[in-house]
Protein backbone atom coordinates (compact mmCIF):
# COMPACT_ATOMS: atom_id res chain seq x y z
CA UNK A 1 0.00 0.00 0.00
CA UNK A 2 2.48 2.44 1.21
CA UNK A 3 4.91 1.92 -2.00
CA UNK A 4 1.85 1.88 -4.10
CA UNK A 5 0.67 5.52 -2.62
CA UNK A 6 4.47 6.46 -2.90
CA UNK A 7 4.59 5.49 -6.62
CA UNK A 8 1.03 7.24 -7.36
CA UNK A 9 2.41 10.35 -6.33
CA UNK A 10 5.74 10.53 -7.92
CA UNK A 11 3.73 10.03 -11.35
CA UNK A 12 1.64 12.95 -10.44
CA UNK A 13 4.69 15.37 -9.61
CA UNK A 14 5.88 14.28 -13.09
CA UNK A 15 3.17 15.23 -14.36
CA UNK A 16 2.49 18.55 -13.14
CA UNK A 17 5.78 20.06 -13.56
CA UNK A 18 8.94 20.46 -11.28
CA UNK A 19 9.20 21.97 -7.88
CA UNK A 20 11.38 24.64 -9.55
CA UNK A 21 8.19 26.76 -10.49
CA UNK A 22 6.44 25.97 -6.94
CA UNK A 23 6.99 29.52 -6.01
CA UNK A 24 4.35 30.06 -8.29
CA UNK A 25 2.10 27.98 -6.90
CA UNK A 26 2.01 30.57 -3.59
CA UNK A 27 2.09 33.69 -6.04
CA UNK A 28 -0.85 32.71 -7.93
CA UNK A 29 -2.34 31.63 -4.44
CA UNK A 30 -1.64 35.04 -2.83
CA UNK A 31 -4.45 37.05 -4.15
CA UNK A 32 -7.28 34.24 -2.74
CA UNK A 33 -5.47 33.62 0.82
CA UNK A 34 -5.34 37.95 0.94
CA UNK A 35 -9.28 38.35 0.43
CA UNK A 36 -9.87 35.33 2.45
CA UNK A 37 -8.12 36.79 5.33
CA UNK A 38 -9.27 40.30 5.14
CA UNK A 39 -13.07 39.67 4.16
CA UNK A 40 -13.68 36.24 5.79
CA UNK A 41 -11.32 34.98 8.41
CA UNK A 42 -10.69 38.09 10.25
CA UNK A 43 -14.53 38.76 10.03
CA UNK A 44 -15.19 35.36 11.58
CA UNK A 45 -12.36 36.22 14.20
CA UNK A 46 -14.11 39.71 14.80
CA UNK A 47 -17.08 38.28 15.28
CA UNK A 48 -16.17 35.73 17.98
CA UNK A 49 -14.39 38.29 19.94
CA UNK A 50 -17.53 40.23 19.92
CA UNK A 51 -19.90 37.56 21.00
CA UNK A 52 -17.74 38.23 24.43
CA UNK A 53 -18.16 41.43 25.19
CA UNK A 54 -20.51 44.65 25.69
CA UNK A 55 -20.45 45.98 22.48
CA UNK A 56 -23.72 47.48 21.50
CA UNK A 57 -25.03 50.99 20.65
CA UNK A 58 -25.53 52.92 17.06
CA UNK A 59 -21.61 53.68 17.69
CA UNK A 60 -20.26 51.25 20.87
CA UNK A 61 -18.32 53.59 22.72
CA UNK A 62 -15.31 51.82 24.98
CA UNK A 63 -15.94 47.76 24.16
CA UNK A 64 -14.24 45.30 27.51
CA UNK A 65 -14.62 41.75 27.31
CA UNK A 66 -17.55 40.69 30.19
CA UNK A 67 -16.54 39.81 33.77
CA UNK A 68 -18.20 36.59 32.40
CA UNK A 69 -17.10 36.05 28.95
CA UNK A 70 -19.54 33.80 28.41
CA UNK A 71 -22.29 35.79 29.15
CA UNK A 72 -23.96 36.67 26.04
CA UNK A 73 -23.27 32.92 25.07
CA UNK A 74 -25.56 31.87 27.52
CA UNK A 75 -27.85 34.91 27.66
CA UNK A 76 -28.71 33.91 23.64
CA UNK A 77 -29.35 30.28 24.29
CA UNK A 78 -31.40 30.82 27.35
CA UNK A 79 -33.61 33.63 25.14
CA UNK A 80 -36.88 32.30 24.78
CA UNK A 81 -36.95 33.77 21.01
CA UNK A 82 -33.65 32.42 20.00
CA UNK A 83 -34.52 29.48 20.70
CA UNK A 84 -37.84 30.12 18.85
CA UNK A 85 -35.87 31.00 15.87
CA UNK A 86 -33.84 27.92 16.37
CA UNK A 87 -37.43 25.87 16.09
CA UNK A 88 -38.71 27.45 13.62
CA UNK A 89 -35.40 27.33 11.60
CA UNK A 90 -35.67 23.41 11.84
CA UNK A 91 -39.00 22.70 11.45
CA UNK A 92 -39.38 25.09 8.45
CA UNK A 93 -36.14 23.19 6.44
CA UNK A 94 -37.64 19.81 7.57
CA UNK A 95 -41.15 20.54 6.08
CA UNK A 96 -40.03 21.99 2.45
CA UNK A 97 -37.01 19.61 2.45
CA UNK A 98 -38.97 16.16 2.77
CA UNK A 99 -41.64 16.78 0.29
CA UNK A 100 -38.55 18.43 -1.93
CA UNK A 101 -36.35 14.81 -1.83
CA UNK A 102 -39.24 12.79 -2.43
CA UNK A 103 -40.83 15.03 -5.59
CA UNK A 104 -37.26 15.28 -7.03
CA UNK A 105 -36.58 11.53 -6.73
CA UNK A 106 -39.71 10.88 -7.96
CA UNK A 107 -39.44 13.58 -11.25
CA UNK A 108 -35.22 11.95 -11.21
CA UNK A 109 -36.33 8.54 -12.05
CA UNK A 110 -39.32 9.64 -14.49
CA UNK A 111 -36.99 12.00 -16.44
CA UNK A 112 -33.98 9.45 -16.71
CA UNK A 113 -36.51 6.47 -17.61
CA UNK A 114 -34.74 5.01 -20.71
CA UNK A 115 -37.66 2.98 -21.91
CA UNK A 116 -39.58 5.73 -21.89
CA UNK A 117 -37.62 8.37 -22.83
CA UNK A 118 -40.09 11.28 -22.30
CA UNK A 119 -40.31 13.76 -24.72
CA UNK A 120 -40.63 17.55 -23.66
CA UNK A 121 -38.24 16.87 -20.62
CA UNK A 122 -36.15 20.01 -21.67
CA UNK A 123 -38.97 22.56 -21.61
CA UNK A 124 -40.03 20.55 -18.42
CA UNK A 125 -36.61 21.27 -16.99
CA UNK A 126 -36.73 24.83 -18.01
CA UNK A 127 -39.94 25.82 -16.04
CA UNK A 128 -39.22 23.53 -12.76
CA UNK A 129 -35.91 25.17 -12.51
CA UNK A 130 -37.05 28.15 -13.03
CA UNK A 131 -38.10 30.36 -9.32
CA UNK A 132 -34.63 28.66 -7.88
CA UNK A 133 -33.08 31.36 -10.28
CA UNK A 134 -35.70 34.71 -9.65
CA UNK A 135 -34.75 37.16 -6.65
CA UNK A 136 -35.58 35.33 -3.21
CA UNK A 137 -36.71 39.47 -1.79
CA UNK A 138 -39.01 40.01 -5.03
CA UNK A 139 -40.57 35.99 -4.48
CA UNK A 140 -41.55 37.02 -0.86
CA UNK A 141 -43.32 40.02 -1.14
CA UNK A 142 -45.23 38.29 -4.15
CA UNK A 143 -46.52 35.50 -2.22
CA UNK A 144 -47.46 37.88 0.36
CA UNK A 145 -49.29 40.19 -2.06
CA UNK A 146 -51.15 36.87 -3.30
CA UNK A 147 -52.28 35.59 0.21
CA UNK A 148 -52.55 39.50 1.42
CA UNK A 149 -55.53 40.63 3.56
CA UNK A 150 -58.63 41.76 2.06
CA UNK A 151 -57.51 41.87 -1.64
CA UNK A 152 -55.64 38.74 -3.32
CA UNK A 153 -55.84 36.44 -6.23
CA UNK A 154 -55.73 33.66 -3.50
CA UNK A 155 -58.67 35.25 -1.54
CA UNK A 156 -60.17 36.31 -4.43
CA UNK A 157 -60.23 32.55 -6.16
CA UNK A 158 -61.37 30.73 -2.88
CA UNK A 159 -64.30 33.18 -2.36
CA UNK A 160 -65.73 32.85 -5.89
CA UNK A 161 -65.01 28.74 -5.51
CA UNK A 162 -67.37 29.22 -2.34
CA UNK A 163 -64.88 27.69 -0.40
CA UNK A 164 -64.89 30.63 2.06
CA UNK A 165 -67.62 33.33 2.36
CA UNK A 166 -65.35 36.37 2.41
CA UNK A 167 -61.72 37.18 2.66
CA UNK A 168 -59.27 36.13 5.25
CA UNK A 169 -57.04 37.44 6.95
CA UNK A 170 -54.67 33.63 6.15
CA UNK A 171 -51.32 35.81 6.84
CA UNK A 172 -51.85 36.32 10.72
CA UNK A 173 -52.49 32.48 11.18
CA UNK A 174 -49.02 30.91 12.18
CA UNK A 175 -49.45 27.46 11.05
CA UNK A 176 -50.45 28.93 7.51
CA UNK A 177 -47.52 31.34 7.50
CA UNK A 178 -44.70 29.16 8.31
CA UNK A 179 -46.34 26.47 6.13
CA UNK A 180 -45.99 29.45 3.22
CA UNK A 181 -42.53 29.83 4.21
CA UNK A 182 -41.80 26.06 3.97
CA UNK A 183 -44.09 25.99 0.44
CA UNK A 184 -41.86 28.82 -1.21
CA UNK A 185 -38.50 27.35 -0.28
CA UNK A 186 -40.25 23.79 -1.64
CA UNK A 187 -41.42 25.71 -4.52
CA UNK A 188 -37.64 27.29 -5.17
CA UNK A 189 -35.36 24.50 -5.12
CA UNK A 190 -36.65 21.08 -5.71
CA UNK A 191 -35.78 21.70 -9.62
CA UNK A 192 -32.63 22.19 -8.57
CA UNK A 193 -32.42 19.22 -6.29
CA UNK A 194 -34.18 17.22 -9.22
CA UNK A 195 -31.35 18.39 -11.85
CA UNK A 196 -28.80 17.34 -9.17
CA UNK A 197 -30.26 14.22 -8.98
CA UNK A 198 -30.97 13.25 -12.82
CA UNK A 199 -26.56 14.22 -13.41
CA UNK A 200 -26.32 11.85 -10.58
CA UNK A 201 -28.37 8.91 -11.93
CA UNK A 202 -27.18 9.96 -16.55
CA UNK A 203 -23.72 9.36 -14.50
CA UNK A 204 -24.15 5.19 -13.15
CA UNK A 205 -22.28 3.17 -15.28
CA UNK A 206 -25.09 2.21 -18.24
CA UNK A 207 -23.75 -1.55 -17.66
CA UNK A 208 -25.82 -1.96 -14.17
CA UNK A 209 -28.91 -0.90 -15.39
CA UNK A 210 -28.62 -3.51 -18.34
CA UNK A 211 -27.74 -6.39 -16.48
CA UNK A 212 -30.74 -5.60 -13.79
CA UNK A 213 -32.41 -5.67 -17.37
CA UNK A 214 -31.21 -9.23 -18.26
CA UNK A 215 -31.97 -10.22 -14.96
CA UNK A 216 -35.70 -9.20 -15.20
CA UNK A 217 -35.77 -6.79 -12.37
CA UNK A 218 -39.16 -4.37 -12.69
CA UNK A 219 -39.31 -0.68 -12.66
CA UNK A 220 -39.10 0.01 -8.57
CA UNK A 221 -36.59 -3.10 -8.15
CA UNK A 222 -34.40 -0.99 -10.04
CA UNK A 223 -34.70 2.13 -8.58
CA UNK A 224 -34.56 0.75 -4.84
CA UNK A 225 -31.60 -1.73 -5.91
CA UNK A 226 -29.56 0.15 -8.33
CA UNK A 227 -30.63 3.79 -9.01
CA UNK A 228 -30.69 4.96 -4.78
CA UNK A 229 -27.42 2.83 -3.85
CA UNK A 230 -25.84 4.12 -6.41
CA UNK A 231 -26.19 7.85 -6.57
CA UNK A 232 -26.12 7.48 -2.19
CA UNK A 233 -23.24 10.30 -1.63
CA UNK A 234 -25.18 12.86 -4.29
CA UNK A 235 -28.03 11.94 -1.82
CA UNK A 236 -25.66 12.74 1.55
CA UNK A 237 -24.44 15.90 -0.10
CA UNK A 238 -27.61 17.21 -1.13
CA UNK A 239 -28.77 16.62 2.44
CA UNK A 240 -25.97 18.75 3.99
CA UNK A 241 -26.07 21.51 1.60
CA UNK A 242 -29.96 21.93 1.76
CA UNK A 243 -29.60 21.73 5.96
CA UNK A 244 -26.31 24.66 5.72
CA UNK A 245 -28.20 26.55 3.38
CA UNK A 246 -31.81 26.48 5.33
CA UNK A 247 -30.36 26.93 8.69
CA UNK A 248 -29.33 30.66 7.25
CA UNK A 249 -32.89 30.87 5.25
CA UNK A 250 -32.96 34.77 5.28
CA UNK A 251 -34.40 36.36 2.42
CA UNK A 252 -38.12 34.59 2.54
CA UNK A 253 -38.80 34.97 6.05
CA UNK A 254 -37.63 38.75 6.14
CA UNK A 255 -39.40 39.65 3.83
CA UNK A 256 -42.59 37.52 3.87
CA UNK A 257 -44.14 38.24 6.99
CA UNK A 258 -40.56 40.38 8.89
CA UNK A 259 -40.68 37.18 10.92
CA UNK A 260 -44.62 36.95 12.15
CA UNK A 261 -47.03 36.74 13.00
CA UNK A 262 -45.97 36.65 16.69
CA UNK A 263 -42.27 35.25 15.48
CA UNK A 264 -43.73 32.14 13.60
CA UNK A 265 -41.73 32.60 10.98
CA UNK A 266 -38.43 34.41 12.74
CA UNK A 267 -35.48 32.39 11.81
CA UNK A 268 -31.92 32.51 13.52
CA UNK A 269 -30.38 34.53 10.44
CA UNK A 270 -33.53 37.20 11.13
CA UNK A 271 -33.19 36.91 14.41
CA UNK A 272 -29.49 38.02 14.18
CA UNK A 273 -29.83 40.56 11.83
CA UNK A 274 -32.86 42.07 14.16
CA UNK A 275 -30.71 41.91 17.02
CA UNK A 276 -27.81 43.78 15.41
CA UNK A 277 -29.11 46.00 12.40
CA UNK A 278 -32.83 47.05 13.38
CA UNK A 279 -33.00 49.44 15.98
CA UNK A 280 -31.57 47.71 18.77
CA UNK A 281 -28.25 47.37 17.77
CA UNK A 282 -27.22 44.49 20.83
CA UNK A 283 -24.11 43.59 18.25
CA UNK A 284 -22.64 41.30 21.22
CA UNK A 285 -25.83 39.24 21.21
CA UNK A 286 -25.99 39.09 17.20
CA UNK A 287 -22.42 37.80 17.35
CA UNK A 288 -22.90 35.53 20.38
CA UNK A 289 -25.68 34.31 18.47
CA UNK A 290 -24.11 33.72 15.07
CA UNK A 291 -21.40 31.74 16.60
CA UNK A 292 -23.20 29.41 17.84
CA UNK A 293 -25.17 29.33 14.17
CA UNK A 294 -21.17 28.44 12.78
CA UNK A 295 -20.81 26.02 15.03
CA UNK A 296 -23.76 23.71 13.57
CA UNK A 297 -22.57 24.66 10.17
CA UNK A 298 -19.35 23.90 11.10
CA UNK A 299 -20.30 19.96 12.35
CA UNK A 300 -22.51 19.92 9.41
CA UNK A 301 -19.44 21.09 7.34
CA UNK A 302 -16.75 18.57 8.67
CA UNK A 303 -19.73 15.88 7.21
CA UNK A 304 -19.86 17.34 4.13
CA UNK A 305 -16.07 17.67 4.16
CA UNK A 306 -15.41 14.06 4.36
CA UNK A 307 -17.93 13.34 1.82
CA UNK A 308 -16.28 15.64 -0.75
CA UNK A 309 -12.36 13.68 0.72
CA UNK A 310 -14.30 10.18 -0.20
CA UNK A 311 -15.22 11.86 -3.76
CA UNK A 312 -11.73 12.79 -3.94
CA UNK A 313 -9.61 9.91 -4.08
CA UNK A 314 -9.70 9.04 -7.85
CA UNK B 1 -51.35 -4.82 -23.29
CA UNK B 2 -47.94 -3.48 -22.01
CA UNK B 3 -47.85 -0.94 -24.10
CA UNK B 4 -51.09 0.42 -23.32
CA UNK B 5 -50.02 0.52 -19.49
CA UNK B 6 -46.55 2.27 -20.98
CA UNK B 7 -48.83 5.04 -22.69
CA UNK B 8 -50.99 5.21 -19.59
CA UNK B 9 -48.04 5.91 -17.30
CA UNK B 10 -46.55 8.51 -19.82
CA UNK B 11 -49.97 10.32 -20.05
CA UNK B 12 -49.81 10.19 -16.47
CA UNK B 13 -46.30 12.00 -16.22
CA UNK B 14 -46.81 14.11 -18.51
CA UNK B 15 -50.03 15.25 -16.31
CA UNK B 16 -47.80 15.84 -13.23
CA UNK B 17 -45.51 17.64 -15.28
CA UNK B 18 -47.70 19.88 -17.22
CA UNK B 19 -49.26 20.76 -13.63
CA UNK B 20 -45.84 21.71 -11.85
CA UNK B 21 -44.88 23.59 -15.11
CA UNK B 22 -47.81 25.75 -14.34
CA UNK B 23 -47.29 26.01 -10.95
CA UNK B 24 -43.77 27.31 -11.76
CA UNK B 25 -45.25 30.40 -14.25
CA UNK B 26 -48.33 30.78 -12.47
CA UNK B 27 -47.28 33.21 -9.23
CA UNK B 28 -45.40 35.07 -12.03
CA UNK B 29 -48.07 35.50 -14.46
CA UNK B 30 -50.62 36.82 -11.60
CA UNK B 31 -47.86 38.90 -10.80
CA UNK B 32 -47.16 40.27 -14.43
CA UNK B 33 -51.02 40.78 -15.49
CA UNK B 34 -51.57 42.43 -12.16
CA UNK B 35 -48.90 44.66 -13.05
CA UNK B 36 -50.71 46.32 -15.70
CA UNK B 37 -54.27 46.52 -13.84
CA UNK B 38 -55.67 49.46 -11.84
CA UNK B 39 -56.06 49.15 -7.75
CA UNK B 40 -59.60 49.06 -8.75
CA UNK B 41 -59.46 46.81 -10.81
CA UNK B 42 -57.76 44.36 -8.51
CA UNK B 43 -59.81 45.05 -5.65
CA UNK B 44 -63.03 44.70 -7.44
CA UNK B 45 -61.19 41.16 -8.45
CA UNK B 46 -57.10 40.30 -7.52
CA UNK B 47 -57.55 36.99 -9.76
CA UNK B 48 -57.46 37.48 -13.42
CA UNK B 49 -56.12 35.73 -16.58
CA UNK B 50 -55.71 38.77 -18.96
CA UNK B 51 -53.95 42.19 -18.55
CA UNK B 52 -55.25 45.21 -18.78
CA UNK B 53 -53.91 48.57 -19.65
CA UNK B 54 -52.62 50.51 -16.51
CA UNK B 55 -48.89 50.05 -17.43
CA UNK B 56 -47.77 53.34 -17.76
CA UNK B 57 -50.26 54.49 -14.98
CA UNK B 58 -48.88 52.27 -12.27
CA UNK B 59 -45.34 52.85 -13.39
CA UNK B 60 -45.95 56.58 -12.38
CA UNK B 61 -47.53 55.53 -8.93
CA UNK B 62 -44.51 53.58 -8.52
CA UNK B 63 -41.96 55.78 -9.12
CA UNK B 64 -43.74 59.37 -7.89
CA UNK B 65 -42.99 56.99 -4.22
CA UNK B 66 -38.93 57.11 -4.14
CA UNK B 67 -38.68 53.60 -5.82
CA UNK B 68 -36.00 54.32 -9.11
CA UNK B 69 -35.67 50.98 -10.22
CA UNK B 70 -32.64 52.57 -12.80
CA UNK B 71 -30.57 53.37 -9.76
CA UNK B 72 -31.53 49.93 -8.52
CA UNK B 73 -30.81 48.42 -11.88
CA UNK B 74 -27.06 50.16 -12.08
CA UNK B 75 -26.03 49.80 -8.54
CA UNK B 76 -26.94 45.94 -9.25
CA UNK B 77 -25.44 45.54 -12.36
CA UNK B 78 -22.52 47.48 -11.12
CA UNK B 79 -22.04 45.16 -8.30
CA UNK B 80 -22.22 41.96 -10.15
CA UNK B 81 -20.74 42.76 -13.01
CA UNK B 82 -17.09 43.08 -11.05
CA UNK B 83 -18.26 40.71 -8.56
CA UNK B 84 -18.80 37.93 -11.06
CA UNK B 85 -15.12 39.29 -13.25
CA UNK B 86 -13.17 38.95 -9.89
CA UNK B 87 -14.67 35.54 -8.85
CA UNK B 88 -14.26 33.62 -12.13
CA UNK B 89 -10.79 35.07 -12.87
CA UNK B 90 -8.98 34.82 -9.36
CA UNK B 91 -10.96 31.54 -8.79
CA UNK B 92 -9.17 30.20 -12.26
CA UNK B 93 -5.67 31.74 -11.38
CA UNK B 94 -6.05 29.71 -7.49
CA UNK B 95 -7.25 26.73 -9.14
CA UNK B 96 -4.54 26.95 -11.71
CA UNK B 97 -2.30 27.19 -9.24
CA UNK B 98 -3.37 24.29 -7.19
CA UNK B 99 -3.21 21.89 -10.52
CA UNK B 100 -0.46 23.06 -12.15
CA UNK B 101 2.30 23.60 -9.07
CA UNK B 102 3.94 21.19 -6.82
CA UNK B 103 4.27 23.04 -3.32
CA UNK B 104 4.26 21.92 -0.05
CA UNK B 105 1.52 23.48 1.40
CA UNK B 106 -0.92 22.72 -1.70
CA UNK B 107 -2.87 19.45 -0.19
CA UNK B 108 -3.33 21.81 3.60
CA UNK B 109 -4.72 24.94 1.22
CA UNK B 110 -7.17 22.46 -1.09
CA UNK B 111 -8.66 21.05 2.02
CA UNK B 112 -8.98 24.55 3.70
CA UNK B 113 -10.84 25.18 0.87
CA UNK B 114 -13.10 22.58 1.03
CA UNK B 115 -13.82 23.24 4.51
CA UNK B 116 -14.73 26.94 4.34
CA UNK B 117 -17.08 26.26 1.47
CA UNK B 118 -20.01 26.75 3.00
CA UNK B 119 -19.28 29.36 5.42
CA UNK B 120 -22.18 31.61 4.49
CA UNK B 121 -22.11 35.15 5.00
CA UNK B 122 -24.61 35.52 7.79
CA UNK B 123 -22.31 33.89 10.16
CA UNK B 124 -19.61 36.84 10.03
CA UNK B 125 -21.54 39.68 9.18
CA UNK B 126 -21.43 41.17 12.66
CA UNK B 127 -17.23 41.46 12.57
CA UNK B 128 -17.78 42.02 8.98
CA UNK B 129 -20.04 44.85 9.35
CA UNK B 130 -17.99 46.51 12.18
CA UNK B 131 -14.92 46.29 10.20
CA UNK B 132 -16.41 48.15 7.28
CA UNK B 133 -18.12 50.59 9.64
CA UNK B 134 -14.92 51.34 11.28
CA UNK B 135 -12.88 52.10 8.16
CA UNK B 136 -15.97 54.20 6.84
CA UNK B 137 -16.52 52.17 3.98
CA UNK B 138 -20.27 51.07 4.46
CA UNK B 139 -22.32 52.96 1.62
CA UNK B 140 -18.96 51.91 -0.92
CA UNK B 141 -20.30 49.38 -3.53
CA UNK B 142 -16.41 48.36 -3.72
CA UNK B 143 -17.45 46.27 -0.35
CA UNK B 144 -19.83 44.09 -2.06
CA UNK B 145 -17.35 43.58 -5.00
CA UNK B 146 -13.90 43.04 -3.61
CA UNK B 147 -14.72 39.69 -1.40
CA UNK B 148 -15.66 37.87 -4.44
CA UNK B 149 -11.87 37.33 -5.23
CA UNK B 150 -12.05 34.89 -2.37
CA UNK B 151 -14.83 32.45 -3.85
CA UNK B 152 -13.84 28.80 -2.45
CA UNK B 153 -16.72 27.00 -3.70
CA UNK B 154 -15.82 28.67 -7.58
CA UNK B 155 -12.13 27.22 -6.94
CA UNK B 156 -13.73 23.78 -5.78
CA UNK B 157 -15.51 23.68 -8.85
CA UNK B 158 -12.61 25.35 -11.24
CA UNK B 159 -10.03 22.85 -9.53
CA UNK B 160 -12.12 19.57 -10.39
CA UNK B 161 -12.82 21.06 -14.22
CA UNK B 162 -9.01 21.77 -14.49
CA UNK B 163 -7.37 18.84 -13.19
CA UNK B 164 -8.70 16.14 -15.83
CA UNK B 165 -8.65 19.12 -18.50
CA UNK B 166 -5.18 20.53 -17.99
CA UNK B 167 -2.15 18.92 -20.01
CA UNK B 168 1.32 19.64 -18.71
CA UNK B 169 2.72 19.41 -22.19
CA UNK B 170 1.14 22.06 -22.86
CA UNK B 171 2.40 24.31 -20.22
CA UNK B 172 5.75 22.83 -21.22
CA UNK B 173 6.02 23.69 -24.54
CA UNK B 174 5.22 27.19 -23.91
CA UNK B 175 7.54 27.61 -21.05
CA UNK B 176 10.54 26.23 -24.00
CA UNK B 177 8.39 28.89 -26.15
CA UNK B 178 9.78 31.29 -23.32
CA UNK B 179 6.40 32.34 -22.08
CA UNK B 180 5.80 33.52 -18.66
CA UNK B 181 4.17 31.49 -16.64
CA UNK B 182 1.53 34.76 -15.57
CA UNK B 183 1.23 34.57 -19.42
CA UNK B 184 0.94 31.18 -19.53
CA UNK B 185 -1.73 31.52 -17.70
CA UNK B 186 -3.77 34.27 -19.24
CA UNK B 187 -3.22 32.87 -22.81
CA UNK B 188 -3.35 29.25 -22.75
CA UNK B 189 -4.94 28.35 -19.61
CA UNK B 190 -7.98 30.84 -19.35
CA UNK B 191 -8.85 29.87 -22.99
CA UNK B 192 -9.16 26.25 -21.81
CA UNK B 193 -11.33 26.85 -19.07
CA UNK B 194 -13.67 28.68 -21.12
CA UNK B 195 -16.76 26.20 -21.06
CA UNK B 196 -16.40 26.38 -16.59
CA UNK B 197 -15.85 29.69 -16.32
CA UNK B 198 -19.15 30.76 -18.24
CA UNK B 199 -21.25 28.74 -16.12
CA UNK B 200 -19.74 29.66 -12.68
CA UNK B 201 -20.26 33.54 -14.50
CA UNK B 202 -23.66 32.25 -14.85
CA UNK B 203 -24.69 31.70 -11.23
CA UNK B 204 -21.83 33.95 -9.76
CA UNK B 205 -23.97 36.75 -11.58
CA UNK B 206 -27.41 35.16 -10.47
CA UNK B 207 -25.93 34.75 -6.60
CA UNK B 208 -24.83 38.32 -6.60
CA UNK B 209 -27.93 39.68 -8.16
CA UNK B 210 -30.15 38.35 -5.69
CA UNK B 211 -28.17 38.54 -2.70
CA UNK B 212 -30.17 41.31 -0.02
CA UNK B 213 -28.46 40.19 2.94
CA UNK B 214 -24.52 42.09 2.66
CA UNK B 215 -26.65 44.89 0.90
CA UNK B 216 -28.74 45.23 3.19
CA UNK B 217 -26.57 45.71 5.79
CA UNK B 218 -23.95 47.56 4.22
CA UNK B 219 -25.86 50.14 2.45
CA UNK B 220 -27.80 53.03 3.52
CA UNK B 221 -27.46 55.85 1.57
CA UNK B 222 -30.27 55.42 -1.13
CA UNK B 223 -28.85 56.49 -3.71
CA UNK B 224 -26.58 52.66 -3.18
CA UNK B 225 -29.81 50.40 -3.09
CA UNK B 226 -29.26 47.49 -5.19
CA UNK B 227 -32.36 45.39 -6.62
CA UNK B 228 -33.76 43.44 -3.70
CA UNK B 229 -33.44 46.33 -1.28
CA UNK B 230 -35.61 48.63 -3.80
CA UNK B 231 -37.68 45.21 -3.80
CA UNK B 232 -37.97 45.35 -0.17
CA UNK B 233 -39.59 48.66 -0.17
CA UNK B 234 -42.43 47.46 -1.93
CA UNK B 235 -43.19 45.88 1.64
CA UNK B 236 -43.45 49.93 2.93
CA UNK B 237 -46.60 51.15 4.46
CA UNK B 238 -46.56 53.99 1.43
CA UNK B 239 -47.40 51.21 -1.17
CA UNK B 240 -50.04 49.27 0.96
CA UNK B 241 -53.41 50.10 -1.08
CA UNK B 242 -51.50 50.66 -4.42
CA UNK B 243 -51.82 47.17 -5.45
CA UNK B 244 -51.10 47.75 -9.07
CA UNK B 245 -47.61 49.33 -8.92
CA UNK B 246 -46.59 46.88 -6.11
CA UNK B 247 -46.96 44.53 -8.36
CA UNK B 248 -45.83 46.67 -10.97
CA UNK B 249 -42.13 47.04 -9.03
CA UNK B 250 -42.12 43.59 -8.53
CA UNK B 251 -42.48 42.88 -12.17
CA UNK B 252 -39.92 45.67 -13.16
CA UNK B 253 -37.20 43.83 -10.81
CA UNK B 254 -37.67 40.17 -12.56
CA UNK B 255 -38.38 40.46 -16.01
CA UNK B 256 -34.42 41.11 -16.45
CA UNK B 257 -33.67 37.57 -14.94
CA UNK B 258 -36.86 35.82 -16.77
CA UNK B 259 -35.66 37.11 -19.91
CA UNK B 260 -32.15 36.59 -19.57
CA UNK B 261 -32.83 32.90 -17.89
CA UNK B 262 -35.21 31.96 -20.54
CA UNK B 263 -32.19 32.89 -23.61
CA UNK B 264 -29.96 31.08 -21.33
CA UNK B 265 -31.51 28.04 -19.85
CA UNK B 266 -30.25 25.55 -21.82
CA UNK B 267 -26.52 26.31 -20.47
CA UNK B 268 -27.95 27.05 -16.81
CA UNK B 269 -29.56 23.68 -16.59
CA UNK B 270 -26.69 21.94 -18.31
CA UNK B 271 -24.40 24.05 -15.64
CA UNK B 272 -26.64 22.89 -12.97
CA UNK B 273 -25.75 19.56 -13.84
CA UNK B 274 -22.19 19.66 -14.13
CA UNK B 275 -22.23 21.34 -10.79
CA UNK B 276 -23.45 17.87 -9.18
CA UNK B 277 -21.39 15.15 -11.01
CA UNK B 278 -18.58 13.98 -9.31
CA UNK B 279 -15.26 13.94 -10.86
Amino acid sequence: MGVFKWGKSMIKKRRTGEFKYAKYGYLFSVPFVVAFLVFQLYPILYTALIGFTDMKGVVPGDVHILANPFENFVNILTTPTFRKALGNTFSIWLVNFVPQLLLALLLSAWFTDRKWKLKGQGIYKVLIYMPNIITAATIAILFKSLFDYPTSPVNDLLVNMGIIDGPQNFLLNKGISRAIVSFIQFWMWYGYTMLIFISGILGINPEIFEAADVDGANRLQTFFMITLPNIKTILLFTLVTSLIGGLNMFDIPKLFMLGGPDNATLTTSVFIYNQAFSGSYLYNKAAAASMIMFAIIMALSAVLFYLLKEDKEE
Amino acid sequence: MDKKKASYAKFLIHLVCLLLAILSIFPFWMMIVNATRSTTEIQQHALSLFPSTYVVQNFKILTGKSFNPLVGLKNSAIISVFATALTVYFSSLTAYAIVAYEWKLKKAFFSMIIGVMMIPAQVTMIGFYQMVYKIGMTNKLSMLILPAIAAPATVFYMRQYLYPTLSMEIVQAARIDGAGEFRIFNTIVLPIMKPAIATQAIFCFVNSWNNLFTPLVLLTDRKKYTMPIMVSLLRGDIYKTEYGSVYMGLTLTVLPLIIVYLLLSKYIIAGVALGGVKS
